[in-house]
């Protein structure tokens, strides 16, 4: 009876090895050549809709921002100092307020 | 307790102004060209709408979380079809928007250079037939998978749960790669960059690193191929990283550097980026502060219903299934309870595909009366290891992995 459950065994061990090696593939890759869409969204009109589509964009489509829930105006500054501080957004000195004052009027914690 | 839906309800742009006024039934007949398919995903607060795409290139119907650079979330129901995800509705996640769309197969090379003996430049050839290839199922998901679900809400993508994916991944094992590089005594890290560059010029590199004995673990492998196939550009083409068990973060895309470091990396996306507090459940309270930070590393277990949606109304005796993974190692069991967790009955495991995969498992309900209840379905990992019954917390929205919950009404 415990013969019997021996190719099993070997079978489930076989199965559970994560990886198998084996020869080089015979798999092949071919070239590949694509276009991605683009967003012609802009952010909703409102007092400082010009400074947050004229230095934001060409990062990242709107979508990203609109999607964002409702959030403090302490978390909005945070936001847009972590894209001018750590991700190097070139963020005219003058506009930073203008932008945060734009999304926590759009998306500011209730 | 979380009170997600693992289900999304769908609708679509027509029905809502059906909806919105009778005059729209006559815009529905005539279909306009701008009607679009839309989802409501259920984030607390929202907003949850979001479109669902068919325009991006080896990509099926995709929830469009960004446009540019490209965040695409699988549409949950997609998980119900089986434990490996369809290359076609495989999640997509970019850091940076110039992504190359053009990649030439005789003249993409992968550079192996840094603290070894030989740099290398190899050949897309000489990867796929210089050395021995191996196969392996695992779990893809990104650091901020279910994000949307964090209360307080935090910023970031806003996914749902499908920011994960399981495929069948063949390629070749980092180790071999580096052993033919020759790598110095005195490694410590290894760090990965791939294709993708920042838009503004002195932005940090989109880079990861891993240390040299896990680099050289035999498993973590470099993969041309997902599910049998090339990778999707948008997944990767043609090289990905794949690290078994860890968070997505570390999988760079379009690898074409590698780099053995003799001191540990310091750059931005491994010591600022990606980062956790080093507590149980990588767990804070909201405005915490000094709380010492680590790299995000090994991902945790994790279960979904993938049958029935969140306020189903359901038979008595319906069956109930879905898939369960164990982070960074198997599944050793899925319980659920239809008692608000006053008591666990153990689900049937399906097949083993391998254990840093989807497993699926099943189950017959038997609800004993008429009436509203509130599953919940959790996962046990093989280090023993079981999602937690109240979710986590942290600024960055990462490592959700509360015991999952679905309402339903029994007939």
């Amino acid at each position: 009876m415990f013969l019997n459950l021996l190719p099993v065994l070997v079978v489930l061990c076989v199965a559970s090895t994560p990886l198998a090696a084996r020869a080089a593939t015979t798999f092949e890759l071919k070239s590949v050549k694509i276009d991605l869409p683009d967003s012609d969204r802009m952010f909703p009109e409102g007092p400082g809709s010009d400074a947050i589509n004229n230095n934001c964009l060409a990062c990242h489509s709107a979508g990203m921002v609109l999607n964002q829930p409702a959030l403090s105006k302490q978390a909005w500054t945070a936001e847009v100092n972590k894209m001018i501080n750590n991700y190097k957004a070139p963020v005219a000195p003058e506009d930073v307020g203008t932008i945060v004052d734009y999304l926590t009027a759009l998306k500011g914690a209730k | 307790m979380a009170d997600d839906g693992v289900f999304h309800r769908m609708m679509t742009r027509r029905r809502l102004l059906a909806a919105a006024s009778a005059a729209a039934a006559g815009a529905a007949l005539s279909r306009p060209a701008w009607a679009q398919s839309m989802i409501d995903l259920p984030l607390p607060d929202g907003p949850g709408a979001r479109q669902i795409t068919t325009s991006f290139p080896q990509k099926g119907p995709m929830i469009l979380q960004r446009t540019r650079p490209p965040l695409l979330e699988t549409p949950f129901e997609v998980f119900d079809k089986g434990v490996f995800t369809p290359n076609n509705q495989f999640y997509v996640r970019w850091h940076w928007a110039l992504i190359p769309t053009d990649i030439d197969t005789d003249k993409f090379a992968l550079t192996v250079r840094g603290h070894v003996n030989q740099t290398l430049s190899l050949s897309l050839n000489d990867i796929l037939h210089g050395l021995p290839s191996v196969q392996l199922s695992a779990v893809n998901q990104c650091s901020g998978n279910s994000r949307g679900f964090f209360q307080p809400r935090v910023p970031g993508g806003e996914w749902a749960n499908g920011a994960m994916g399981n495929a069948l991944w063949t390629g070749v094992r980092l180790k071999d790669v580096l052993d033919k590089a020759g790598v110095k005594p005195g490694a410590v890290q290894v760090r990965f960059k791939g294709l993708e560059e920042p838009v503004v010029a002195d932005a940090p590199h989109f880079v990861k690193s891993l240390d040299i004995d896990h680099a050289r673990d035999g498993e973590v492998m470099i993969a041309f191929a997902m599910n049998g196939e090339q990778l999707p550009l948008l997944n990767g083409f043609p090289l990905r990283l794949i690290v078994p068990g860890w968070y997505a973060t570390y999988w760079v895309k379009m690898l074409n550097d590698i780099e053995v470091l003799n001191q540990p990396d310091t750059n931005y996306w491994t010591k600022v980026a990606y980062t956790i507090p080093d507590t149980p459940y990588a767990s804070i309270k909201p405005g915490e502060a000094g709380v010492k930070m680590i790299p995000i590393n090994r991902m945790v277990p994790r279960s979904f219903v993938t049958n029935m949606a969140s306020g189903s109304k359901v038979n008595a005796a319906a069956p109930l299934r879905g898939i369960a993974f164990g982070g960074d190692c198997g599944v050793a069991g899925v319980d659920y309870s239809i008692d608000r967790g006053q008591s666990w009955r153990q689900a049937q495991l399906g097949k083993d595909e391998g254990k840093y995969g989807f497993r699926q498992w099943q189950t017959q309900l038997a609800l004993p009366a008429p009436g509203k209840y509130s599953l919940l379905i959790r996962c046990t990992n093989s280090n023993g290891v079981a999602q937690p019954d109240t979710p986590n917390w942290n600024p960055a929205g990462f490592m959700r992995n509360v015991v999952e919950s679905i309402d339903i009404i029994a007939a």
